[in-house]
Order: structure tokens, then sequence, then C-alpha cells
């Protein structure tokens, strides 16, 4: 045990802690896309996709017991990293330049606070529903449509989503890295796919406010 | 040609350091800026006055003993090149150009633009030795190396650890370096008996030193003199995950004592 604890406490060891907990959390958000782009196939099949899942409790809390973990592994790591990396320069400079950074990498430590905010009011919103003021458990689509059609609410989320679009491509883009799954052949390759995967889901997650406010839904 | 310069100064480790600005005049412009801070400093040793201390040595681009933050950029904006290659004609008559010292915590400045960076000498003196055969030279070639294997090793080998990437780095991380210098020995057949235990002391003593951890900015690789790529990150990190994952205390049945 000795080595592994050595692992997690080294900082190439949280970065791989980094890379698995936000694969976890991707694979989780690309089946949550999939699951509310069924609110355009109308009010029984979004309904039923819904009851399907929650006929399988065990199946669902295990899928929730993982989530938790690789959320608390994602938060807990990504503080410690970046109290370490601050201390690291406690000086900076008079002049900065940067030269090869990109917007997405200097944000995620602000993306990602705001994405952690947001994901408690949005399931406060629509998972424990104490937010949401006709909230009806056996008709999520109803909720969502009628949640939807406030503007502000709609705002709220396409802003997060955004935030999110940039986070996942930085987050996409460096996995690789950190896992040291590189070669010249790809590298090239991962960057275009990292913003591949980020503008695919961020455009299936905007696509069900924008959808319910062009009334695309009933 | 004459420019003005910001330029950053402190007594000593404990002092509180400031940028002073000096005017810098009848400067050539194939001067390096090293030979005009040589210009300037003549100038207050005939004031009387301290001299702006900075590291430098061999001034030809190879020893990565010269380092300055010029304009927010480590080494200058040269590109693949050290501070000493930066020459003024880079600059324009009249310029303010700012000179800063590598900022990270395990660089602690010494005096002005002066850094202490034995923290790197202390992550290379941690990887320890490699196993080699003693007695008469071996023939050449005797020990074959693929020629990829060799180039690559030689493009990490060609760190000369002058810390620009820690400097450059968000996040003062020496991973560009560490890696650098596991890459070079853990790419070739005579580092291979070290290999996995060197990944781990070194990467071990990178953290004990106080460094950032990689957050993929890549400003170290744009920065670095001798243009490492990070791509001996990922191989770093292939190489440690693998040590940390395998290891086990040295045990032997046989043999006996």
């Amino acid at each position: 045990m000795a080595t592994a604890v050595s692992f997690t406490a080294s900082s190439i060891g949280k970065k791989y802690v980094m890379a698995v907990s936000g694969i976890a959390l991707f694979g989780f958000t690309m089946a949550h896309m999939a699951g509310n782009l069924q609110v355009f196939l109308g009010r029984e099949r979004f309904n039923g996709y819904a009851a399907t899942l929650h006929a399988m409790p065990a199946v669902l809390w295990a899928f929730r017991g993982v989530m938790i973990l690789a959320v608390v592994a994602h938060i807990v790591t990504s503080v410690q990293l970046a109290l370490r990396n601050r201390a690291a320069r406690p000086q900076g400079y008079a002049k900065k330049q940067s030269l090869a950074t990109t917007y997405a990498a200097r944000t995620m430590v602000v993306s990602g606070p705001i994405l952690f905010f947001y994901i408690v009011y949005h399931l406060l919103h629509f998972t424990f529903n104490t937010l949401h003021p006709n909230y009806e458990v056996t008709d999520l689509y109803s909720n969502v449509v009628a949640s939807f059609r406030q503007v502000p609410i709609s705002v709220s989320y396409i802003v997060a989503n955004a935030c999110f679009g940039f986070h996942v491509f930085h987050g996409a883009y460096s996995l690789f890295q950190s896992l040291g799954v590189n070669h010249p052949r790809y590298n090239g390759a991962l960057r275009s796919l990292a913003m591949a995967i980020a503008v695919l889901v961020t455009t299936g997650f905007i696509a069900v406010p924008v959808g319910v406010l062009a009334g695309l839904t009933k | 040609m004459r420019v003005f310069l910001q330029v950053w100064r402190q007594k000593n480790g404990q002092s509180k350091g400031r940028f002073e600005r000096y005017e810098a005049s009848d400067i050539s412009p194939d001067m390096s800026l090293l030979e005009m801070l040589d210009v300037v400093n003549e100038g207050l040793v005939q004031k009387n006055e301290a001299p702006i201390a900075f590291d430098h040595d061999c001034r030809e681009g190879i020893c990565g003993m010269c380092g300055l933050v010029i304009n927010g950029v480590p080494h200058g904006s040269e590109g693949g090149a050290t501070t000493c290659q930066l020459h003024m004609r880079k600059f324009r008559d009249g310029d303010e150009i700012w000179i800063e010292p590598f900022r990270a915590k395990a660089f602690p400045v010494l005096r002005d633009c002066v850094v202490d960076r034995t923290a790197l000498d202390r992550i290379i003196q941690a990887g320890g030795f490699i196993s080699v055969r003693t007695g008469a030279a071996p023939d050449a070639n005797q020990i074959l190396v693929p020629k990829e294997d060799a180039d690559l090793a030689m493009d990490a080998a060609a760190c000369i650890g002058c810390g620009a990437c820690v400097a450059a780095c968000p996040n003062a991380s020496a991973m560009l370096f560490t890696a650098a210098k596991l890459s070079h020995l853990g790419l070739l057949p005579q580092g291979q008996p070290e290999r996995y235990s060197r990944a781990l002391a070194m990467v071990k003593q990178m953290d004990a030193e106080g460094f950032g951890a990689c957050t993929n900015h890549e400003e170290c690789e744009a920065v670095c003199p001798k243009e490492v790529s990070i791509d001996f990150i990922a191989r770093m990190n292939r190489d440690f995950a693998k040590a940390a994952a395998t290891f086990r205390p040295p045990k032997a049945r046989g043999g006996g004592d």
C-alpha cells in the first residue's frame, strides 16, 4: 500500500486521478445528453425513459455512487493541485506574456467552480425538485418544458454549458497527456478530437433549452 | 541606439526587491542583451553603485547559465535561444525593456536577477547512477540502438537545465525539465536497468522541491531554448505510473548473504 499512497500523493498521480475521474464524469454527461435529447421525441418517450431509469434503483444508485466518487475525487484533487500550483510561485511577474496557452486552459480553475455551483443548483432544480414550483414526479417532460420556457433559467443553463464546453475541451485534450497516451502521429488529431467532443456536448445540451424556447416541444 | 530598462533589483534573499529604471545609451544593435547589461554595469560601477547581478557563463547558448525574463518571456522573444543569444537589434530605439528574474518558490532570488536553481541539480542527483560495464572500452555498436530512439534521446538530452520551463509555466512546474532528464536515459539501452526506480526518485524529488504540476499550457515548450517537446512529459507520466504500479521492495531469495 505504501506505493499506492505515494502515487496519489505525487503530482503525476494526482494528474492521473484528474484524468480518470474526468473520463468517468464525461462518460456520464454523454449518456445524460443522449437522455435529454429524447425530449424532442415527445412526452411519452421522454417520461418513459425517465421511468425506465427509476425502475432500476439498484443500477441507478450504483451509477450514482460511481458519479459521487468521481466528483469527490475530481474536486478534492483539483483543489490540492491548484493550491500546490499557486504555492509554487509566491511572487508573480510584473510583465508576463503567454505564448502558447489557450483561454480554456487558463480558465479551468474558474470554469470548474462555476460548473460545481451550477450542478448543485441543477440537482436541486430537477432531481430534488426543491426549486421547482410545480414539480410533477411522473411528468418530467412538463417539468423540463415549463422550466426552460422561463428565459432566465434557459440563459443560465446555456451559459453553464458554454463553460462546460471550454472545460471539456482542455480536459479532453490534456487527459491523454496526463495519462501518457500520446504519439506524434496522433497528437494533432487528439486536439481536433477534443474540440469536436466539446462542440458536440455543448450543442447537445444547449439544444434542449433552445428547442423549448423555439417552440419545438409541446 | 538607446533603450530604457526596468530591472529587478534585490539586495539578497531576505530583502524586498523593486524595479529600477536605467537608461542604456550608445548601444550597438549587434550587442547581445547581456553585453548591453555589461555596458550599463560599467556605468554603475563608475558611479560607485552596485552593478546589476545576473547569471551568465558561456554566452554561446549552450551552458544553460543565463536566464532572464525579458518583457514577460523567459529568454526573451527570440525563440529557441537563450538570453545570451538575444540581440539588441530585436528591439527598437527608445524601447522600454522589463528584465526580471525567473520566478518560482523553488528558485529563490539570491541577488537582483540571480536565482538559486540547485533544485534542478537535486532532481538530477535523485536520479542516481546508471549501471555501466567497466573495464576495456567496448566495441563500437556492440549495443544496438535504433536510430529513432537515439534521435529522440538526443532531443531530450539537448536540455541544458536553464529552468526557463519553470519560469514560463503558470504553475512553476519543472515537469519538462524532469521529463527531459528521465527520457534521455530511459530511451537508451544503457538507461534501462534503473529506468523505473529513476522515474520514482526524480519525480519524488521534483515534488519535494515545491514545483507545481503540469496543466498542459505548453508555455514551457514555447520558451525552451532547446525546443524540448512536451511529449516527453507524457513519457515521464507513463514511466512514473508504471513504476508506481509495479514497485516492490528489493528482495532476493537466492544467493544468500
